[in-house]
């Protein structure tokens, strides 16, 4: 007689079915998210790259150049600025800048919000109560002066900035994370779980938490858009990250009072800057369809 | 709407308010430096003088007390002197306030006219080519960088074509109205285009999940036309979603049209808030902090109201 049970196991699931290759799957069908992943790595690679390439470094001067800025040319493809400074190479070291603080803003607001929101929707009562009126708080004040006030007071260097950033953008993620709790929770594995004799700790982490990863994953990707929006406009208004290290929004800001003479300065960080956004978010929304199917 | 609705979401608010002023109160204190470094290095400041200051003004009290003298001075309308001017902090800010609710009124009344039919047509016409350039056309305002987007309409309208004035709000020694209309078209374009993007989005979204509820269809199976169908049964529906966003959009810009008011030099509140951030104006800088948070809370507060107008089954849920 043959044992079927041992066959039966041993069958591996077609490809259609694993879950990981069916998001990739539909990601991949969301053309224009696609897109922005290929933009974002492109820029990632440029941004790695670009400084060990250039023949110039970001604060390197030439002093034939100083005074006013500098017309692109074949020495330096985007001009110089009015410092005599190669703009490519600022741009590109810039870069490097604005995507680390985004990425790192990120993961920042993501770790805060999901510790929040999860604890909030695990244990309930008084802490949900606590939290979430904490979360109200700071979504009530608005993000953009509070920001500029916390730099202006604490002087901050790019990593505290980093901490600030994220830490002023995590509230959508811990409302987001506390109702997957708060319905996780409920479910029959849970139980189970917790029949078995899993703390707290090991239930939210172990158990909850994987599940859900999707909706964390889309909010974490479309943080990193509103963390370089918010650099940005913070170096933009001469707040943020301080020159002579270069960031998409200082750069911008000094090319602003280029803008009648010089405008091939201003027009590149900006393109820079909504490409990013741009790619991020549509990034995020591919992820949105490929994790969250809704019929 | 009946009145204890009202009233016990107001009375909801007071804790959500007393947070945010904690919130802010630490934050300052915790700042390094204090009200008094103004006077550290000045040598006609006497160590007694200084003392007297302190007590004068209460900084030689506990934490707790500074508070509490803080939030009762805040409550009854003494926002302090701006270290800036001299003047009262709360005089200052309303004399701003004028022309920031001028700029702000008119950018959203334009987003609103613009984002409800874009919403609208891209949700009831959902996967044709014009809802994926709608969609494509939002995706793109929402990510364009709003000061980036102000100094290329400088460039374009103002350096190369020289149609508009690039910053103020009117000419010297002019101020009619075509002239204060010019001063308006860039800052008004630039704020209202994030918002049209955005609003539009929530429009959608919401009309796309009331097109396909049952009641819907038997709209159309009475034999109502689409538009009747739309306009009539749909629209209300669909705006529920729509209206925080906006409420709180709103507030947002007229508590931090930051960006743009300091690249067209806007004489608001969002330009006030960066001349008193050059000259660390605390006094100031709280007095606008709290006045935006209070906005948010009211435009919340707003937007339950209007929630409930629009669906009954909150009002009497």
């Amino acid at each position: 007689m043959v044992d079927l049970t041992v066959e039966t196991l041993e069958t591996p699931l077609p490809a259609s079915r694993r879950p990981l290759r069916q998001m990739a799957r539909r990601f991949m069908r969301h053309r224009l998210a696609v897109i922005g992943l290929v933009v974002l790595s492109l820029m990632t690679l440029i941004v790695i790259l670009g400084p060990y390439l250039s023949p110039y470094e970001y604060d390197q001067q030439d002093f034939m150049l100083i005074g006013t800025p500098g017309a692109p040319s074949s020495a330096h493809w985007l001009g110089t600025d009015e410092l005599g400074r190669d703009a490519l190479t600022r741009l590109i070291y810039g870069g490097r800048v604005s995507l680390g603080v985004g990425l790192l803003g990120a993961l920042i607001s993501t770790l805060v919000g999901t510790l929040i929101g999860s604890v909030a929707g695990f244990y309930r009562g008084v802490w949900d109560v606590l939290l979430m009126r904490f979360t109200d708080v700071m979504l009530s004040i608005p993000t953009l002066p509070l920001v500029l006030l916390l730099s202006t007071l604490f002087r901050p260097s790019p990593v505290l900035l980093v901490v600030i950033v994220g830490g002023l953008i995590w509230m959508g993620t811990a409302r987001l994370v506390r109702s997957q709790f708060l319905a996780l929770r409920e479910r029959e594995y849970v139980e189970a779980a917790m029949a078995l004799g899993a703390g707290g700790p090991r239930l939210m982490f172990r158990h909850i938490l994987p599940n859900a990863l999707g909706p964390i994953t889309v909010a974490a990707t479309l943080a990193v858009g509103s963390s370089i929006m918010l650099e940005s406009a913070l170096s933009f208004l001469g707040f943020g990250i301080l020159p002579p290290v270069p960031t998409w929004g200082n750069i911008l800001n000094s090319a602003s009072g280029w803008l009648a003479i010089a405008p091939w300065l201003a027009i590149p960080p900006g393109l820079c800057i909504f490409f990013t956004v741009l790619s991020v978010n549509f990034v995020g929304e591919g992820l949105r369809d490929a994790m969250e199917p809704r019929g | 709407m009946s009145l204890s609705f009202l009233i016990r979401r107001i009375f909801g608010a007071i804790p959500l308010l007393f947070g945010i002023s904690l919130v802010l109160f630490v934050i300052i204190h915790l700042a390094p430096g204090g009200p008094l470094d103004v006077y550290a290095d000045n040598p006609s400041v006497s160590p007694e003088a200084l003392e007297q200051i302190r007590v004068r003004f209460g900084l030689d009290q506990p934490v707790p007390v500074q508070y509490v003298l803080w939030l009762r001075s805040m409550l009854v309308g003494d926002w302090g002197l701006s270290i800036r001017t001299g003047r009262p902090v709360l005089d200052e800010i309303v004399t701003r306030l004028g022309p920031t609710l001028q700029l702000g009124g008119i950018a959203m009344l334009l987003s609103f006219i613009v984002a409800v039919p874009l919403g609208i047509v891209s949700a009831a016409r959902r996967g044709s080519r014009t809802d994926s350039t709608v969609t494509f056309a939002a995706f793109a305002g929402i990510s364009m960088p709003v000061f980036w987007s102000a100094l290329l309409l400088q460039l374009i309208f103002s350096v190369w074509l020289g149609w508009l004035p690039s910053a103020g709000m009117k000419s010297i020694g002019d101020g009619s109205f075509p002239d204060r209309l010019a001063h308006l078209v860039m800052p008004v374009a630039v704020l209202s285009l994030a918002t049209i993007a955005s609003w539009s989005r929530y429009i959608r979204s919401g009309m796309v999940d009331v097109l396909s509820q049952d009641y819907i269809r038997t709209a159309y199976a009475k034999g109502r036309r689409e538009r009747g169908v739309i306009f009539r049964h749909a629209l209300r529906n669909a705006m529920i979603p729509a209206v925080t966003v906006i409420a709180i959009d709103f507030v947002t810009i007229i508590s931090g049209a930051v960006i743009t008011e300091t690249v067209f030099a806007w004489p608001g509140i969002g330009r006030l808030f960066v001349e008193s951030m050059n000259g660390r104006d605390y006094p100031m800088l709280m007095g606008l902090m709290m006045m935006g948070s209070v906005g948010v809370v009211a435009a919340n507060i707003l937007a339950d109201i209007v929630y409930a107008a629009l669906d009954p089954r909150i009002r009497h849920g």
